[in-house]
């Protein structure tokens, strides 16, 4: 079977929208315009991303109009986790870093290594899976770390008294936020084909590729996603680490913020 | 030294002597906490400078001295893990032995080695904390209200340590705002009030020299609390 809806089959789907809405309306939950709203933005934003990257992978273009993509998706990821994580200083320049870093390592080994071969059709699909998901861990570990250090400041800053510089000082509260942030991802990863099934592999087997085919680049997929997420957050942690401490292992002021 | 709404302590200008237990006493608010942290380089002034034995200790390297000048926090800050892994953040060679002598001169027994730290009483925890620096062999020790949160057995407990820490020559500087505890344990008194010092002269000297802000302070210490930074 071949998984082309057509225009109709997605307008047809729009009947699940309406469900939603209907129930939302039934038990007031005031969530009507939402809904409506954010499914528009859905098709909208999807169809036309869906027609650039049918210019880009019909007409030949070079490659250099994909990494620009990238290079847009990479600012949107790193200011979204500022947006998100806002009581964290200084963080857009920092989550930039990170997903460079994290872009250079996965993106290097899937394409340096030769696992995909690079063309439009593989580096941004690719590079948003990568994006997209690491960009979670990394808001949680942001905001996760901050915390942590801005409660336990007292515990820190007797660490401090007794000598200790301070990455060691911050050691335990950096661990503790890191292992918070990459669980979700590792559980994630475990449950993998059990509870469910992902949607990079649903997709290709929607679109009539064979299972055992989908469940290679599936696999690929997820431990990009790793990799990424672990270099992202890594790279945030190292970077809050460092401005919440002076080069005299004092520990700055953190202010509480109002949070949005 | 500048806070987020202005200095916190400024014109200070006083020396403390370096034998016996010289008190730091003010209302909250006073500055004591700022002047102990920029004792030990937590804090840096924003202008003028600290002398540690007549050192600048700007031009100290921060980690000896944090070493050279150990910190009691108001609030017991005891780390995960046992008592021992607590020694052992201060000096990760220390053997048992090293360990139990230091738990005996804070007048707990080695069997409080095994012990989870976070799950002891307050006096005890704070007991720990003081044994945790004491690894570190301080020249001095200051002690940010140290009591403010133990009852009064346990207040007794400390207050009793510090004379036989002051006998092995360890000169103590400790922050207080009751002048009861005050009266107990100090030889020297450092009197401070909206961030500055206003008085400094040993114990016995106080009532007859007092300055006019102190005299008021002596009479009325005010509802005081205990968070003062």
């Amino acid at each position: 079977m071949n998984g082309d809806i057509g225009w109709s089959g997605l307008a047809t789907s729009l009947v699940l929208v309406v469900v939603a809405i209907g129930l939302s309306f039934w038990r007031r939950l005031d969530l009507e315009r939402s809904i409506a709203w954010a499914s528009v933005r859905a098709v909208v934003q999807l169809v036309a991303i869906g027609g650039v990257l049918q210019i880009l992978f019909e007409s030949n273009q070079s490659l250099g109009w994909s990494w620009l993509w990238v290079i847009v998706m990479v600012l949107f990821a790193a200011e979204t986790v500022r947006r998100r994580a806002r009581e964290v200083p200084d963080l857009f320049p920092l989550a930039l870093a990170a997903f460079a870093a994290a872009g250079a390592v996965s993106l290097g080994v899937l394409f340096g290594l030769g696992v995909f071969d690079l063309n439009a059709r593989t580096l941004i699909p690719l590079a948003g899976m990568m994006i997209g998901n690491s960009m979670t861990a990394t808001i949680l570990l942001a905001r996760r770390l901050f915390e942590e250090l801005r409660d336990k400041r007292a515990e820190v800053e007797a660490r401090l008294a007794l000598g200790q510089v301070s990455s060691e000082a911050a050691r335990p509260y950096v661990r503790h936020a890191l292992r918070t942030a990459l669980i979700p991802q590792i559980e994630t990863t475990k449950a993998v084909g059990l509870v469910f099934l992902p949607g990079a592999m649903t997709g290709l087997i929607l679109a009539g590729v064979d299972p055992i085919d989908a469940v290679r680049v599936q696999a690929a997929v997820m431990f990009l996603v790793l990799g990424s997420a672990a270099t992202t957050t890594v790279v945030v942690a190292l970077g809050v680490q460092r401005r919440l401490f002076t080069r005299d292992h004092r520990m700055v002021r953190m202010e509480r913020t109002a949070r949005d | 030294m500048a806070g987020p709404h202005g200095p916190l302590v400024s014109d200070v200008d006083g020396a403390i002597p370096g034998r016996g237990v010289t008190v730091v006493i003010g209302p909250s608010g006073a500055g004591k906490s700022t002047l102990l942290r920029l004792c030990n380089r937590l804090d840096a002034p924003s202008a003028g400078r600290v002398l540690f034995r007549g050192d600048d200790v700007a031009t100290l390297d921060p980690l000896l001295l944090r070493r050279r000048v150990g910190m009691v926090f108001q609030k017991p800050t005891p780390f995960a893990g046992t008592v021992r892994d607590n020694l052992h953040v201060a000096e990760p060679e220390l053997d048992d032995t090293d360990a139990k002598a230091v738990l005996e001169r804070v007048d707990l027994t080695g069997a409080f080695l095994d012990r989870p730290a976070t799950e002891l009483s307050g006096g005890e925890a704070q007991r720990v904390c003081l044994a945790r620096t004491l690894v570190t062999e301080p020249e001095v020790l200051v002690m940010d209200e140290p009591t403010s949160s133990l009852d009064p057995r346990a207040t007794h407990v400390l207050e009793t340590l510090t004379r036989s820490l002051v006998a092995d020559g360890v000169p103590i500087v400790w922050v207080s705002h009751d002048l009861g505890q005050m009266r107990r344990i100090a030889e020297h008194v450092t009197v401070m009030s909206v961030g500055r010092i206003v008085q400094q002269c040993p114990l016995h000297d106080l009532d007859r020299a007092a300055a006019p802000e102190v005299v008021a302070f002596l009479r009325d210490p005010g509802q005081d609390d205990d968070d003062e930074r």
